[in-house]
């Protein structure tokens, strides 16, 4: 069985983003990119299914612009056997991704897509599920643990009351939760070797695919700054401060 | 055209976020309708047809709707959404596991989040991790949108809608339900609560969250927690404060041993009150609280329980 895995190149959660100060996004010209953290445990998972026996071929897959492929090699450096790149400089937004990642899924015909539950940038959490729905396939979100057995795939999700297991049929579609594993770190001699992996690149285009966005960002703004309060000294002076300035208490 | 909010319920009652769902809806279109799909939902759409605002609630009854999945229950919003301008869900994670397949399903665009309704067909929404804000537009004829509970005031009760009942879609065959491993408690729901007390890796250990636990209870609080001390097992997953957890915004959020990643602050920085409980004088937390105590928690906390109960 062959699994996809999706690969985002995003800002690297540590930085602390600007606003473009003519409001029309935000400021990535010398930002430091990573791999989406979700995709980092998404990578991880089928990894070990390769390493267990249960995959036998691990798909790497990005869309966006040239420097994708840094995101593919982090993925191959783990692990992943080879990549596919749908090279963009266009705005993508999750239905266009979704429908790129079908166009990749009907040709390589994977058993498991494996994706983040969200990208840590436009944090829209609707890639995965919209997938699932184009290929008509069966989607286990938030993914807590995963078991692979007889066709489908016992799914663990974490949900708003705690835990959840659902059975899915697959082919099928998985996203990841942040409790699903602990991704490794890619060793030196995995980069060497990374480099040495095929990366395919492919234009929307050719996969047939309408890319253009459907949602309009009219304006991207700071939100309303808090400001820091004060500091007490003592407990008696904190509950006297919620009781009688806050009201909260 | 009417707009449809789409409702999680536990058989007898709705979410309590399906009013600010219902809220959020009336600021789209003239009219709001309601679909509550269900085995044995009868009680839970009883619910929904009170909240003020509710022209109209629908109630799908079918065996495959008895535990949410999403393949059998897209479907039968995918068949209503035509009649509508907008389907509406509370963003959470119920929400964003339905609504991103009915809007691919529809082949229209989703809006994540929404934190406010500029117009029929224009929201703000954050991004990356509330550090921005983007006020998106969406073409498309029926607009799938999920909105941020917390930022809409809750519809008021009291209200008498008509109950129509309508077919089901029957199962996909795709997905079957095993079994929910959900946390008992007896506090209020995190994300309505008017109080949280939050712990973080400071606490240390899941028995130290006990002490937490004392605290709540005195203040009738809700528990939460950070990334940190749900990934090290202090407490369980549905605790998670943050970008990727759940979103809060009482009236007073105390953070507890918790330093205040960017990704913490997402999920509480529009608390009305925020107090910050932590040794390090430099943690960022301080910088959005508005009352800030530097010591040790195992100190604090018990002079805190022991205040608040000689109220
Ligand atoms: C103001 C603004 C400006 C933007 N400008 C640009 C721009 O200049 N260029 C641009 O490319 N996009 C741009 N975008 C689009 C945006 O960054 C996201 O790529 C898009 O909206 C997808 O949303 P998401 O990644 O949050 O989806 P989610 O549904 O949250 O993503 C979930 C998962 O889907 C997979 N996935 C999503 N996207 C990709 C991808 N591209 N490759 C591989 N896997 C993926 C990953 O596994 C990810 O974890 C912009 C968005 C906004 C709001
Ligand atoms: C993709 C991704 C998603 C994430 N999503 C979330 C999320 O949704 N929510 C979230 O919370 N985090 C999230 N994180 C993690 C986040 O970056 C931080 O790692 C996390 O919030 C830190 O938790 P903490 O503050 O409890 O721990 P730490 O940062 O270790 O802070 C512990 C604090 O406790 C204080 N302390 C220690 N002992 C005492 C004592 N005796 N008395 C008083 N104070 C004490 C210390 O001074 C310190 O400030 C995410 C990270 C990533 C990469």
């Amino acid at each position: 069985m062959k699994v996809l895995v999706a690969v985002k190149r995003v800002i690297d959660y540590n930085v602390k983003i600007r606003v473009k100060a003519d409001n029309t996004g935000v400021e990535t010209a010398n930002v430091k990119m990573s791999m989406n953290p979700f995709d980092e445990i998404a990578v991880e998972e089928a990894i070990r299914m390769k390493e267990k026996g249960a995959a036998t071929e691990v798909i790497a897959f990005s869309a966006g612009p040239a420097q994708c492929q840094e995101t593919i090699r982090t993925a191959l450096a783990m692990g992943a056997d080879r990549g596919v790149l749908v090279q963009t400089d266009a705005e993508l937004q999750p239905l266009a991704v979704a429908k790129l990642l079908k166009a990749v899924v009907d040709k390589e015909q994977p058993g498991l897509v494996i994706v983040g539950k969200q990208a840590i940038d436009d944090d829209s959490n609707q890639t995965g599920q919209m997938l699932a729905a184009l290929l008509g396939w069966s989607v286990g979100t938030f993914a807590n643990k995963l078991n692979v057995a007889d066709g489908s795939v016992e799914v663990k999700r974490e949900v708003d009351g705690g835990l959840e297991n659902i059975k899915i049929k697959m082919p099928a579609v998985i996203t990841t939760d942040l409790r699903l594993n602990e991704p490794r770190y890619a060793s030196l001699p995995n980069i060497m070797k990374a480099k040495k992996k095929p990366i395919e690149t492919l234009a929307p285009d050719a996969l047939g695919v309408d890319v253009a966005p459907r949602l309009k960002t009219l304006k991207v703004e700071e939100p309303p700054k808090r400001k820091a309060g004060i500091k007490v000294k003592t407990v008696a002076e904190l509950v006297e401060k919620l009781r009688n300035e806050a009201g909260v208490i | 055209m009417a707009v449809l909010v789409v409702a999680a319920h536990d058989g007898k009652t709705v979410r309590a976020n399906v009013a600010n769902a219902v809220a959020a809806a009336a600021q789209m279109g003239p009219e709001v309708h309601v679909l509550v799909a269900g085995s044995n939902a009868g009680e839970a759409a009883k619910s929904a047809s009170e909240i003020q605002g509710v022209a109209k609630v629908l109630q799908a009854e079918d065996a495959a709707y008895a535990n949410w999945l999403a393949e059998d229950i897209a479907p039968l919003i995918v068949k209503l959404a035509p009649g509508y301008s907008h389907v509406v869900m509370a963003a959470d994670s119920v929400g964003k596991n339905v609504a991103p397949r009915v809007a691919a399903l529809l082949d229209v665009a989703q809006v994540s989040e929404a934190i406010q309704v500029v117009s029929p067909d224009t929201f703000v929404r954050p991004i990356y991790a509330g550090n921005a804000m983007a006020t998106v537009q969406t073409a498309d004829q029926i607009k799938i949108v999920t909105v941020r509970p917390t930022n809409f005031k809750a519809a008021a009760g009291g209200g008498s809608a008509a109950i129509e009942q309508i077919a089901g879609t029957g199962a996909a065959g795709l997905s079957s339900f095993v079994g929910a491993e959900l946390s008992k408690s007896e506090r209020p729901e995190l994300t309505s609560a008017k109080i949280v007390v939050s712990g973080g890796r400071g606490l240390q250990s899941g028995d130290n969250f006990k002490m937490l636990e004392t605290l709540a209870d005195k203040l009738g609080a809700g528990l939460g927690a950070s990334r940190a001390a749900v990934d090290a097992g202090y407490v369980p997953n549905d605790y998670q404060v943050g970008q990727t957890g759940k979103v809060v915004a009482p009236d007073l959020y105390i953070a507890i041993g918790i330093s205040g990643a960017i990704q913490h602050l997402a999920g509480m920085k529009d608390s009305k009150t925020i107090v910050a409980i932590n040794k390090d004088e430099e943690a960022p937390i301080f910088q959005v609280a508005d009352y800030g105590i530097v010591g040790d928690l195992f100190q604090i906390v018990p002079e805190l329980t022991a205040a608040v109960e000689k109220k």
